[in-house]
């Protein structure tokens, strides 16, 4: 019986019984949701960057990145936009509600290579999420790691995530957050711009800097291309891509993009890895 | 003076230009300072000066009959704000409002216009360096328009 247990956890198509302990509403439309292991054992721990598979009963299973700190272990962290049935089902499970986890899944950002780096962040809309647990990460390795610059875009004021953090980040020593909107209203007193109108105020040594970009894939496109521009090469970019991940573990094929599958090849990349399928129509 | 062409030589605009020419727009420059909450230039009236941002940022706001102005872009320390000055009807197409207390150059686009016009050189290192701004603003409202954090 021991066996079969033991067998079944480590299964990774079965989903491990967490509850919901807190659901905050971020934005309108995004919420992050604590979850917490039923047996009251450690939450597990993960790489910053990569997701579980969350189980809503009833409602369907999703790819959720990590949002939370990689140094607390005792529970899991995620941020997730209500875009559609089963995220809406997930954001408005109570405080005690059951949620089933497979994972954690994926290669995550190579935070052991961006030691003694500058590490440049660029992040558009939920895509902070997956990199929130590298700037926790950092901040707690400090001394490992050179400037921070942490470069935010999202469509109005509204539409920001962690703001009280964003604002806290930015007044840790040797760390530059700049955050922009698309749209601004007139009681926003920031920037106001697409994402990659933040480069010029940027304090960039692209010599030894690792960029790490989540967001829309044009986004990301965009960004790469002014990266390249300032002085980056593409070993030194990395990107979190986004597929429909169904399995999670290279067998289905959901996920598949050209030769690589973004659910165990990836979801990190770096850019050089991919940029010919980045490039491709339609792909 | 001097110290104009020092600061004016600095701005990222400017960069590299020919010390000749330099002196001939410092001719047409001045140092202006603008309150926050100011207006810079209201959309609509005489493009006669454009300004090199300093300190501070302006926005650039749409006019919109019956709702409150809309911010379609922020101008920041080391930019250049306005090309209206280089083009007939000579007109502002938006609002240029200071977000913070503005310290600028102003360059005097009449005067700096007569300069391009006599001596070419002059007017078509200006119209590429301008050009290039152009081309950018360009594309960030290009980007801006994808909305790419829409949902699909």
């Amino acid at each position: 019986m021991m066996s079969a247990t033991i067998a079944l956890a480590a299964d990774p198509m079965t989903p491990q019984p967490y509850c919901v302990h807190d659901v905050a509403k971020e934005t309108p439309d995004t919420f992050t949701l604590t979850l917490q292991p039923q047996d009251g054992t450690c939450g597990g721990s993960f790489q910053p960057g990569q997701f579980s598979m969350l189980w809503v009963f009833g409602a369907g299973e999703l790819p959720i990145s990590i949002s939370g700190d990689p140094g607390k272990h005792d529970h899991l962290v995620y941020t997730v936009r209500s875009v559609g049935k089963a995220t809406h089902a997930l954001v408005s499970q109570k405080a005690g509600a059951g949620v089933g986890v497979r994972g954690p899944f994926g290669t995550g950002w190579p935070v052991g290579v961006a030691r003694g780096l500058d590490l440049v962040i660029v992040a558009g809309g939920i895509g902070l999420a997956p990199l929130r647990p590298v700037i926790y990460h950092v901040l707690s390795h400090r001394r490992d790691y050179e400037r921070l610059v942490v470069l935010y875009g999202a469509r109005s004021p509204r539409d920001l995530l962690y703001r009280k953090e964003l604002a806290a980040w930015a007044r840790q020593p040797d760390t530059q957050v700049l955050v922009t909107v698309d749209y601004g209203g007139l009681s926003w007193r920031n920037h106001v711009g697409v994402v990659t109108t933040l480069f010029k105020f940027a304090r960039l040594r692209p010599s030894r800097s690792l960029a790490m970009l989540c967001g829309p894939e044009i986004m990301m496109r965009f960004v790469v291309r002014d990266l390249e521009a300032q002085g980056l090469s593409r070993n030194q970019i990395f990107l979190s891509m986004e597929r429909n991940m169904k399995c999670a573990v290279g067998f289905c094929g959901h996920c598949q993009f050209g030769p690589h599958f973004i659910c165990k090849d990836g979801p990190v990349f770096p850019y050089a890895q991919i940029a010919a399928q980045m490039e491709k129509y339609e792909l | 003076m001097e110290n104009l062409e020092r600061i004016i030589a600095e701005c990222p605009f400017f960069a590299g230009l020919d010390r000749d020419y330099l002196n001939l727009i410092v001719g047409c420059a001045s140092n202006v300072r603008f309150e926050a909450g100011a207006y810079i230039f209201r959309e609509g009236t005489p493009a006669d000066t454009f300004y090199l941002i300093r300190q501070g940022q302006v926005a650039v706001e749409i006019f919109a009959p019956q709702r409150k102005p809309l911010v379609i872009a922020t101008i920041g320390e080391g930019e250049i704000l306005g090309w209206s000055w280089l083009l007939a009807p000579y007109v502002w197409k938006f609002n240029g409002h200071a977000l913070q207390n503005i310290r600028a150059i102003a360059l005097d686009g009449k005067c700096l216009r007569a300069k391009c016009e006599a001596n070419h050189d002059l007017g078509y290192e200006i119209l590429k360096r301008l050009v290039q701004i152009i081309e950018h603003r360009l594309d960030e409202a290009r980007f801006q328009l994808v909305d790419v954090y829409a949902v699909r």
